[in-house]
């Protein structure tokens, strides 16, 4: 058990001091575990490659759950697909984050009228931070929306209780 | 003020405070929340089946155990390099004699096929008549080509 | 070879087989067969020198309205450079049909895709289980009287 995990109510000096350099350093070094699944995949690609460089923000990919901080989910969930989704985040360690990318893991996108087999939504079954719109988005909306998930770290504490977003 | 070995000992003691003071850091701030769902055996998000014990080849012990032996020959060589001027010939005899007895067990691994990585045969494909063959005089080309 | 030369060659070996044909005002000649025999036909097709149709391009499972489902096969020859169509038309209420998984070997999978989509059983096929679906979903989706299921382990399906 971590000493000093969500054992405290208020931050002091110290706690806040920690928290930035803890913060800071996670966010700085988000490690993605690879997870396009279909076309949203090509345009993760992109932004991870040369042009969108995502190098630069401290992310490349990571092929194991284990060692990853944040799952981009970049493309359709059929059900067939979502129950190995909820294992592989459940195998995650905390801190960990979920970034939905594209309209067919945010709500279902295309396929939300008629498609029988796909989840409407990965968040039925998983909980996601950040939300990126589009079909697929491009790759400058997929760095807003990490970079929106970055904010986001940057608000945690790891003593309180009720703001440490690492305990889903 | 120190010996030599003072100063190996002092690096030994930072360096167990260098990795125990990370190990003990990462304790005091880290979450710890396993459950058993986490705890599964990764098998790329299915249920894991099988034992993780698989049977692998054979060339990777042999090659471990050849580098380890001539990595023990090159660990002899280096203090024997730093202080060779002030050794002498006889040095030089001995040290050349300590050599040739590794170079005839070197010959004998390099003989015996230990140190090639054994590729399986190639297979190459045979052509057959009928299903996919647009003439019927492309096969006596084949033939031709390959003498 | 035209397509009504290759039909009256079928006929000519198979002549109870060949239900309906046509070759001229659509879009790909076919020719309709019964389901019983349609393993036989396609080795004919396939073994036969003139014939030689040695790629099936694709087998596909249609839903006609009315109690009625049916397999089409799309097969090329690339020896001989024509193409035909294949219609087979099989009872909702009894769809067996053969499997010619024994004549070309990519049938294996368009027959599985067949069978889990809309539930046509082929006869003498290896292995037929759902491809694309889980194998504990229940119903064939493409059939035109599916109802969406509410849960699927216990995750909700419709929008």
């Amino acid at each position: 058990m971590g000493l000093l995990d969500q054992r405290f109510e208020n931050g002091n000096i110290v706690i806040t001091s920690i928290d930035n350099l803890l913060n800071w350093a996670r966010l700085s070094s988000l490690w993605p575990m690879q997870f396009g699944l279909a076309c949203c995949a090509i345009e993760m690609m992109a932004t991870g490659a040369s042009h969108y460089d995502l190098d630069r923000f401290g992310i490349f990919f990571r092929g194991t759950p284990r060692q990853s901080d944040v799952m981009i989910v970049a493309g359709t969930v059929t059900l067939k697909m979502a129950e190995r989704i909820k294992t592989l985040y459940d195998q995650m360690s905390e801190p960990r984050y979920v970034v939905s990318m594209g309209s067919c893991s945010n709500c279902g996108g295309p396929y939300w009228e008629h498609g029988y087999h796909v989840l409407k939504g990965v968040d039925r079954v998983i909980p996601v931070d950040v939300y990126v719109p589009g079909c697929p988005p491009r790759p400058e909306a997929l760095m807003e929306g990490l970079m929106k998930l970055q904010e986001k770290i940057r608000g945690e504490s790891i003593a309180r209780k009720d703001l440490s977003m690492a305990s889903r | 003020m120190l010996t030599e070995f003072g100063r190996v000992l002092i690096f030994f003691i930072l360096a167990g405070v260098f990795v125990a003071g990370g190990m003990i850091t990462a304790w005091l701030i880290r979450p710890n929340r396993p459950y058993p769902s986490k705890l599964t055996t990764y098998e790329c998000g299915e249920d894991p089946i099988g034992d993780t014990r698989v049977r692998f080849n054979i060339r990777f012990y042999v090659v471990a155990l050849i580098f380890l032996i001539f990595d023990v020959e090159v660990v002899f060589l280096f203090p024997w390099a730093l202080i060779y001027k002030e050794l002498g010939w006889f040095a030089f005899i001995e040290m050349l004699v300590f050599l040739a007895i590794l170079f005839v067990g070197y010959a004998y691994v390099w003989r015996k096929g230990d140190l090639d990585w054994d590729r399986p045969a190639p297979r190459i494909p045979r052509f057959e008549k009928g299903i996919g063959v647009v003439e019927d005089h492309v096969e006596e080309q084949l033939v031709v080509t390959q003498e | 070879m035209i397509p009504q030369e290759i039909f009256d060659s079928i006929k000519a070996k198979f002549p109870k087989s060949v239900l309906e044909e046509r070759s001229t005002g659509v879009h790909d000649p076919f020719a309709a067969i019964a389901p019983e025999s349609i393993r036989d036909v396609c080795l004919f097709l396939r073994d036969d020198d003139a014939l030689a149709f040695d790629f099936l391009m694709c087998l596909s499972g249609v839903d006609y309205t009315g109690g009625k489902l049916g397999v089409v096969y799309h097969l090329h020859s690339m020896k001989r450079g024509h193409k035909i169509a294949l219609k087979v038309e099989v009872p909702a209420s009894n769809p067996h049909c053969g499997s010619v998984e024994s004549v070309w070997k990519t049938a294996n999978w368009h027959e599985r895709e067949a069978f889990d989509l809309f539930g046509i059983v082929f006869d003498g096929h290896p292995d037929l289980r759902r491809i694309l679906l889980p194998d504990d979903w229940e119903g064939h989706p493409l059939r035109k009287d599916y109802q969406v299921p509410e849960y699927y382990h216990g995750m909700k399906v419709p929008y």
